[in-house]
């Protein structure tokens, strides 16, 4: 602890740089597009390689423990504080949205969604930033809330402004659906605090403090949370708000949507929910099961029915959450730790998915799976990529996909103690059909939108394959997709430590 | 008895550094009116400064009473300098000064008789530094009058036109409406104190079984204010008031006014009625539930912003009266969610109601449609709108998030069942709110901006500063709420 005291300001330096970077743009005229383009991206930068620097710092042999602590006085009448830490859970999902922000940003070179205006759009993109990377580092519930607010308005006006013909309302449900979460999870928080035997909000605390609550008051608070983050992964049937915001979004929007703010609900499951109110866990687990298994199926059949290529990819994100989802109800490590590689995963795959969608729409002017196809001819570089991302989306071993799926079904075959064993297995085989499914879909998605001659409409039309700039966004999430998917354990090993310290809270609470 | 002795009168002790802001703010306003009758039009580009000079220079008493931090009690418990009542005094006279700066060139531009205008301003304020100071039911009424008074009549100041006559006249007998069932409740709990201070009325209403007559007065008293909050059910003068009247008196009637009447229940709830929570709480509870969501669904419909804001600002008096439902439970997280909701609220509200006047300066329109692509034609006004939107929407990291959130502390700490229903209600009712908040910032930022397009946006130097220091002070409380929750935290020894 000590020897990365010293460094501890890596963290609040990697949360803080876009934010900065924003400041210095909103005193730039409009005009000078470039140079804001290259302060957003030099500000995104600068934050990866604090990050970088963390990655290079961190303690892997003490993954369990919170590292670079620091922890300082902020709103004292409330007993709130500035704490920002990391361990092997936060890490990789801060590192996610570090690598994430930058990458589209040189998408957006020379993508600036209509209407144009790259100060606004790049502003939005780096509050964006801080927003979520505060949020996988605070351990006080109340930062946390904040970070995971301050999330909502840049996304909702980037969906809004920038977004696809339906983008108001796309852009008012994902508000209002995450706004009604957010409410039910403050007051969540707040009854941890008076309940708890020490009036606190430090997240480090609240396990042991929390432990004294009555059981039927920790459900009902448990359930607080639930909708809080159940809203945001989303789980089913909270997740009609998903496949709209997700096709209305500019190609950017959507990618960010899915490659981290997913994210934040699962996280928010494994960091706060789970370990803070184990027993109350334990009794939800078995329908958050129930309802990710719902989502699994009900995603893919929504996939199926669709004939959009965005909205396709949008409803195999419920499905992929809900493996997420299983893994978590689990309560078990090894489910866990497949949860959060399924997080990282699903946040590269889905994103390059997403990048692909938005450089199809751009070539061709539509989504409609219908009206494309012969992609592999008129623009054979990005079919092919078309076809990785879809090959790692279905949970092609070798590629990162199946080792967030494979697990997570796994892992239902043997929940933690004292959770209903039977049920667990008939969710292990009802996810196991839904992997069939996804194969399905994808499969079929790319058959129509790659293979044979292109259509008539597009015979005589040059189609541009993919740009420097696109190289440049998506080198790192395909070498990742196969890095990940060759050794996993990469990843496996820096969560493992912290994903035990959860599940042991549980096994305590449960099984003792 | 000689007619000397009738003469001799003594005075009572009088400390003069405590009045010294009430005094300042009485000798300049009554400067602002001599200089008017001497210098007539030569001085009259002047008196905005004047105004505003004279707003300032009454904070630096206050100041100096709050580095002294003695508590001063005067003419016999009736007026009370405390911590609170200087922070509440500070709040009103910084909000007076921004109501200036709203004023400036509104009223120079209508040709309305600046100099009356803002003596009248600053005699309103006047009543506010008197009522935040008043523990006497005489003093309070006094105090109430002084700042009513001088608001029916900024009301109707735009004289020509019909919709501002109507919001004088309607504004004004509510008003004397809402005064007539106060002073009736005050005559009952006179009648059964026998005295008007506060303190008196507390020992007198202590006791198991009240009297009707005291649980009449109880309620008539807390009903005559409600008006003045514009709580619902009566709330009904306020939209049609705060449209007809120009602006920056909507803004002050809004803001300062509200704010004026929440610091007298305070001070009723907490020093005359703590014994009574028995009454107190149950009609909160209605009163506050009512309030947010009639003011949350009427806000869902207007065209108009000022409307929506009056209605908004409805809502958000029920936000405030809230935490009074739960006063016997947790009185002290209670009081710092009131106060503190007062300190954030003046600025966002005060920041909206700026950028309403920067743009109705330049489109000479109050519907939201008039807002339509904002943010292509001026993106300074539209961020700064959705800044103060986003905080009266309660969204982190802008300063409202943190007044919803002292509400919900207060209310769960009661830890009661009704308090935490009332805590659902206020969470539903803040989702509710952000359907019309939201659809500002949708005109603003996602429609497309109208043809005919003004000419390019110029903002007044006045509202700039208005606009520049409510941002500040809005984000500043948001980022780090510290700030702001100090000053709740020292109102807490009211609740002792």
């Amino acid at each position: 602890m000590e020897a990365t005291g010293s460094n501890a300001w890596l963290i609040s330096l990697a949360v803080f740089l876009p934010l900065l970077g924003a400041l210095v743009m909103m005193a730039i005229p409009k005009e000078e597009e470039d140079l804001h383009k290259l302060i957003a991206l030099a500000s995104s930068l600068a934050a990866l390689i604090a990050g970088v620097f963390i990655l290079a710092r961190f303690d892997y042999d003490n993954a369990g423990t919170l590292q670079f602590v620091v922890d300082k006085s902020w709103i004292d009448v409330i007993n709130s504080r500035y704490i920002i830490a990391l361990d092997g859970l936060s890490l990789p999902m801060f590192m996610l949205s570090l690598v994430v922000v930058p990458l589209c940003i040189i998408y957006s070179w020379d993508h600036i969604p209509e209407p144009g205006n790259a100060k606004a759009f790049l502003i939005l993109l780096l509050v964006l930033a801080t927003g979520m990377n505060g949020t996988f580092v605070a351990h006080d519930l109340i930062l946390f809330f904040v970070f995971f607010e301050v999330v909502l308005l840049p996304m909702y006006f980037l969906i809004g402004v920038w977004g696809g013909p339906e983008r108001k309302y796309a852009s008012l449900k994902f508000f209002l659906f995450t706004l009604f979460g957010s409410a039910l999870m403050i007051l969540s928080f707040l009854a941890l605090f008076f309940l708890s035997d020490v009036q606190t909000f430090d997240m480090r605390i609240l396990p042991e403090a929390a432990a004294g609550i009555h059981s039927t008051t920790a459900i009902w608070i448990f359930g607080g949370m639930f909708m809080g983050f159940g809203i945001k992964v989303p789980m089913f049937p909270f997740h009609t708000w998903l496949p709209d915001a997700h096709t209305q979004a500019p190609t950017v929007g959507s990618v960010i949507l899915a490659a981290v703010l997913l994210k934040l609900g699962t996280y928010g499951f494994i960091r706060i929910a789970i370990p803070i109110l184990p027993e109350a866990a334990a009794e939800w687990a078995p329908w958050i099961g129930l309802l990710a298994v719902i989502g699994i199926i009900y995603g893919a059949l929504g996939c199926l029915a669709q004939t959009d290529m965005k909205r396709l990819i949008a409803f195999s994100s419920v499905a992929h959450m809900g493996y997420v989802m299983l893994g978590i109800s689990t309560l078990t490590d090894f489910g866990m730790n497949a949860a959060v590689f399924g997080m990282v995963a699903h946040g590269l795959i889905t994103g390059m998915l997403f990048f692909i969608a938005g450089s199809v729409k751009e070539r061709y002017h539509t989504l409609e799976i219908s009206r494309l196809g012969g992609l592999l001819v008129s623009a054979p570089r990005l079919g092919w990529i078309l076809g990785f991302a879809s090959m790692a989306s279905l949970g092609l071993p070798g590629l990162a996909g199946f080792w967030g799926e494979f697990p997570a079904i796994l892992a239902a075959y043997q929940p933690a103690d004292g959770l209903p064993v039977e049920t667990f297995r008939t969710y292990m085989v009802i996810a196991a059909l839904g992997t069939v499914l996804a194969a399905g879909y994808l499969l079929w998605m790319y058959q129509r939108t790659s293979f044979g001659e292109p259509s008539e409409e597009w015979a005589d039309t040059e189609i541009d394959d993919v740009g420097t700039f696109e190289w440049i966004a998506w080198t790192p999430f395909l070498l990742a997709i196969v890095v990940f998917g060759v050794y996993p354990n990469l990843l496996f090993s820096v969560t493992d430590d912290a994903v035990v310290n959860i599940a042991d809270i549980v096994a305590k609470s449960t099984g003792g | 008895m000689s007619l000397a002795t009738l003469l001799a009168f003594e005075r009572p002790p009088i400390d003069w550094h405590a009045i010294a802001p009430e005094l300042t703010l009485l000798v300049v306003g009554s400067l602002i009116t001599l200089a008017d009758l001497i210098w007539t039009e030569r001085i009259r580009p002047l008196m905005p400064t004047l105004a505003g000079a004279g707003l300032l220079a009454t904070l630096i008493p206050i100041l100096t009473l709050a580095v002294d931090g003695t508590d001063r009690v005067m003419f016999g418990g009736a007026y009370v300098i405390d911590d609170l009542s200087l922070v509440l005094k500070a709040l009103f006279l910084i909000a007076g000064y921004l109501v200036v700066l709203l004023s400036v060139d509104y009223i120079r531009n209508g040709d309305y008789h600046e100099n009356e205008y803002y003596s009248l301003l600053l005699s309103s304020l006047l009543g506010m530094v008197l009522l935040a100071s008043s523990r006497d039911l005489i003093t309070m009424f006094m105090a109430l009058e002084l700042l009513s008074i001088p608001a029916y009549m900024l009301a109707g100041w735009r004289k020509g036109g019909a919709t501002s006559n109507e919001a004088s006249i309607k504004y004004y007998l509510m008003g004397v409406f809402a005064s007539a069932i106060m002073l009736y409740g005050m005559s009952l709990l006179f009648g059964m104190a026998g005295s008007t201070a506060f303190d008196d009325i507390r020992v007198a209403l202590a006791g198991p079984d009240p009297s009707g007559m005291a649980i009449l007065g109880v309620l008539f008293v807390l009903i005559g204010f409600s008006f003045k909050v514009s709580a619902v059910p009566f709330h009904t003068w306020a939209p049609d008031t705060y449209e007809g009247a120009p602006t920056p008196v909507t803004a002050f009637l809004a803001v300062a006014s509200k704010a004026a009447g929440f610091v007298a229940l305070l001070q009723l709830v907490y020093v005359a009625f703590p014994t009574r929570e028995d009454v107190v709480e149950p009609f909160f509870w209605i009163m506050a539930a009512l309030t947010m969501t009639v003011g949350n669904l009427l806000a869902l419909r207007q065209t108009n912003i000022v409307r929506m804001l009056a209605y908004s600002g409805v809502a958000q008096g029920g936000f405030m009266l809230a935490p009074f439902a739960v006063v016997g439970d947790a009185p002290e997280q209670s009081i710092k969610a009131v106060v503190t909701y007062l300190i954030i609220y003046v600025f966002m509200n005060l920041g909206a109601f700026a950028v309403v006047l920067a743009v109705a300066a330049r489109t000479n329109s109050g519907e939201i449609s008039s807002y339509s692509g904002l943010f292509h034609r001026s993106p300074g006004l539209a961020v700064a709108m959705t800044v103060f939107l986003a905080g009266l929407a309660g969204i982190p990291p802008v300063s409202g998030w943190f007044a919803k959130f002292l509400i919900w502390n207060a209310l769960l700490d009661a830890s009661s069942p009704q308090g935490s229903l009332l805590a659902v209600v206020v969470a539903v009712n803040a989702v509710i709110a952000f359907g019309y908040y939201g659809r500002i910032m949708r005109e603003m930022w996602m429609s497309d901006a109208p043809e005919v397009t003004e000419p390019h946006f110029t903002v007044s130097r006045a509202l700039k500063a208005a606009i520049v220091l409510t941002i500040i002070a809005t984000l500043a409380f948001g980022i780090y709420p510290q700030w702001a929750a100090r000053f709740g935290d020292i109102s807490t020894s009211l609740a002792l």
